[in-house]
């Protein structure tokens, strides 16, 4: 079974929710991010989204976009992210790591050379944006020949009949984007999640993950009602944000966001 | 084989197109390839198409024979297809015209754009008011600088005009922003992107928009010299006039393409706009293209000295057409561009936009080349005079 697969297994047995933290890679600078990581497990992390800086992130809000763009000043490019990943395993070797970004940085690698270099720095899952399933053939070819989870994105605009398809094409888990809007929104409608968390469920048993728009321990509470994991991106980043010129800082203050999410999810 | 039967039924042209984009998306562009596969067969949408088109925008658009200038060059004949006198002084309005009819018949009340000079914020700007429907135009914060008539221009049209900050803060940046308002407002907005680029079905139906530049000039040309030409050139940003001129010739073997790409410094320089010379295939936008990038699949920040062939990417069908072999692709420098302007402003007093000024650099290169019995049709694209500021800048005059 696969990190991200076990992580739920355990998870379930525990009867814990899932707490997935996202933050860019090489924000505010490259040195950050791998103590950053060790620190968010310690904090209650399950899982770790590690975002791959993109030029053009059309998805984010201005929160993970200057993320993006201060991961750029030191041009951390998807290579430099898959050293960070390999560093961490060093001396963790049980957290999984999704990689979470755009497509174009995967397509300059070569899908092949991209999904063995992965599988070698110990990545288990792939995310992106702007890859739906129906474009996904070749690169679901070598996500399964190295054992990498593809996870695709679930939208409050997704019928029945594409849940049920990129259900099928999903594996570790699926991730539920809770509103109509990029990165950072503030519009979230916990009722409207518990909803589609239910429609989503008739169609598949893999565990359901929501993101967009959770940024305290309230919202992480209450979503972790309905879902089996809650994964946390702009509430996150712009910790690291306040913190860029002062990068010792950004542990604790991630971590004590962090830990009173878990304290709520575990209450 | 035809190769003008494109793109397949996921929006494919060969191994470029396609539809990547955010999940969200997936369904309301099911719903627009839905209501634009039955309106383009409905008469009287396209009645009401062509309606606007003759009588709006001032359709047809003459092909225009440049005798002065042809003399000049001392070899093909030259036609101008007139596209500067349509109304707001560009193509871009043939398809503005198109996509508002569409958010209208979709029942959407607001309209959203990306812009780079300018002339297609204008245009959506301009049906915006026509049909009473709110419109937000985002324009790079670099843009809004270089382009400030045009920025008041829509404002004087009701237009909101939103200056972006992020990224390069050009045109790229710019579609970057509609797209995430999009994504937010789906359900009251729609959004006109104003080139063949996007995530599928955008880059068709805006060529089927576009296509009636070149339905008009092969008639045209058919009438005036009984025959067809010999070559076409058109310039590229993301591809929308030259599309439109080109494909409804696609099928005739014996027309000879050529799409003119912002050269920039040259494309052997890192300042240029002109992926398909000097770019390589990748995913931007929703659709997979040619683009500038580095090594690393980061976008890099393009230089033309028009606007309007500032962008990185290009519409997908002029990829295929390029690996296809069926046309070929080019670039103008802005020096080549610049005295392109000039001399078509003097010699024939049609003062061109600096983006159709990269078509007709390319045509003083062609045109040599070939037989005085011999023709070629240039894509005048719009009119200069949205760039008079540019052009005064670069020879330091302040106007
Ligand atoms: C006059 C004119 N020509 C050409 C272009 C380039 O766009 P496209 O390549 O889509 O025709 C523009 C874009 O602003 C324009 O204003």
């Amino acid at each position: 079974m696969s990190r991200i697969g076990q992580c739920f297994v355990d998870l379930k047995a525990n009867g814990r929710k899932a707490l997935i933290p996202f933050v860019t890679a090489g924000d505010p600078n490259p040195c950050v991010t791998v103590p950053l990581l060790h620190a968010m497990v310690e904090a209650g992390a399950d899982l770790l989204e590690l975002g791959v800086p993109f030029s053009d992130p059309m998805a984010e809000g201005p929160v993970i976009q200057k993320a993006c763009e201060r991961a750029l000043m030191h041009n951390t490019s998807l290579r430099d992210v898959l050293a960070m990943v390999k560093t961490f395993r060093q001396t963790n070797n049980k957290t999984p790591i999704i990689l979470m970004g755009y497509m174009n940085p995967v397509e300059a690698m070569g899908y092949q050379t991209f999904a063995q270099a992965a599988l070698e720095s110990g990545v288990d899952g792939l995310l992106t944006v702007d890859m739906p399933p129906e474009e996904a053939g070749d690169l679901l070819a070598a996500l399964a020949e190295a054992s990498i989870d593809p996870i695709f994105l679930l939208a409050p605009t997704t019928v029945d009949e594409r849940i049920a398809k990129i259900c099928a094409d999903t594996s570790g888990f699926v991730y539920y984007v809770s509103l109509k809007g990029v990165t950072g929104a503030v519009n979230l409608d916990v009722a409207a999640v518990a909803h589609k968390v239910k429609q989503i469920r008739r169609h598949t048993d893999l565990p359901i993950g929501v993101g967009f728009g959770i940024r305290d321990a309230e919202t992480a509470q209450r979503v972790a009602a309905v879902a089996d994991a809650v994964v946390v991106g702009s509430a996150v980043v712009s910790r690291v944000a306040e913190n860029a010129d002062q990068p010792e800082k950004i542990n604790e203050s991630v971590c004590s966001l962090l830990r009173g999410m878990r304290a709520a999810m575990d209450a | 084989m035809s190769k003008a039967n494109l793109p397949d039924t996921n929006g494919h042209f060969g191994p470029y197109g396609g539809r990547f984009c955010a999940e969200t998306l997936m369904e309301p562009l099911d719903e627009l390839l839905a209501a634009y596969e039955r309106l383009k067969h409905d008469a009287s949408f396209q009645a009401e198409y062509d309606k606007d088109l003759a009588d709006y925008v001032g359709r047809p658009s003459p092909l225009y024979l440049a005798e002065r200038w042809t003399e000049r060059l001392g070899g093909a004949k030259v036609y101008l297809k007139r596209e500067d006198l349509n109304h707001t002084g560009a193509h871009k309005i043939n398809n503005t015209i198109g996509q508002a009819l569409l958010a209208k018949h979709l029942g959407k009340t607001r309209i959203i754009a990306e812009t780079g000079a300018g002339q297609h914020g204008v245009a959506s700007a301009t049906v915006a008011a026509r049909l009473g429907l709110e419109c937000v135009v985002y324009m790079g914060a670099e843009d809004v600088k270089r382009q400030a008539l045009n920025v008041y221009r829509m404002k004087l049209l009701g237009a909101e005009v939103v200056s972006v900050t992020s990224g390069s803060r050009t045109l790229k940046d710019a579609l970057n922003e509609a797209m995430r308002d999009w994504v937010t407002n789906i359900d009251n907005t729609f959004y006109i992107i104003g080139t063949v680029a996007g995530p599928h079905p955008y880059p068709m139906l805006v060529r089927d928009f576009q296509t009636v530049i070149g339905r008009e000039a092969k008639r045209q040309i058919l009438a005036a010299e009984g025959r067809l030409p010999d070559a076409l050139v058109a310039c590229v940003g993301g591809g929308s006039n030259a599309i439109g001129l080109f494909y409804p010739f696609i099928d005739d073997e014996t027309v000879a393409i050529y799409g003119v790409e912002g050269g920039g410094d040259g494309v052997d320089t890192p300042r240029h706009a002109a992926p398909l010379c000097a770019g390589r295939p990748g995913v931007l936008h929703g659709n997979r293209t040619y683009l500038v990038e580095d090594d690393n699949g980061q976008i890099i920040e393009t230089h033309s000295v028009s606007a309007g062939l500032d962008y990185p990417g290009v519409g997908p069908e002029h990829a295929w057409l390029k690996d296809s072999g069926r046309a070929n692709y080019v670039a103008a420098t802005d020096t080549e561009a610049l005295q392109a302007f000039h001399d078509l402003t003097r010699i024939e007093g049609i003062m061109p936009a600096l983006e159709s000024s990269h078509a007709l650099a390319h045509a003083t290169k062609l045109a040599p080349q070939m037989g005085k019995d011999k023709i070629i049709i240039v894509n005048l694209s719009g009119r200069g005079d949205k760039d008079i500021h540019t052009v005064a800048g670069l020879e330091g005059i302040t106007v």
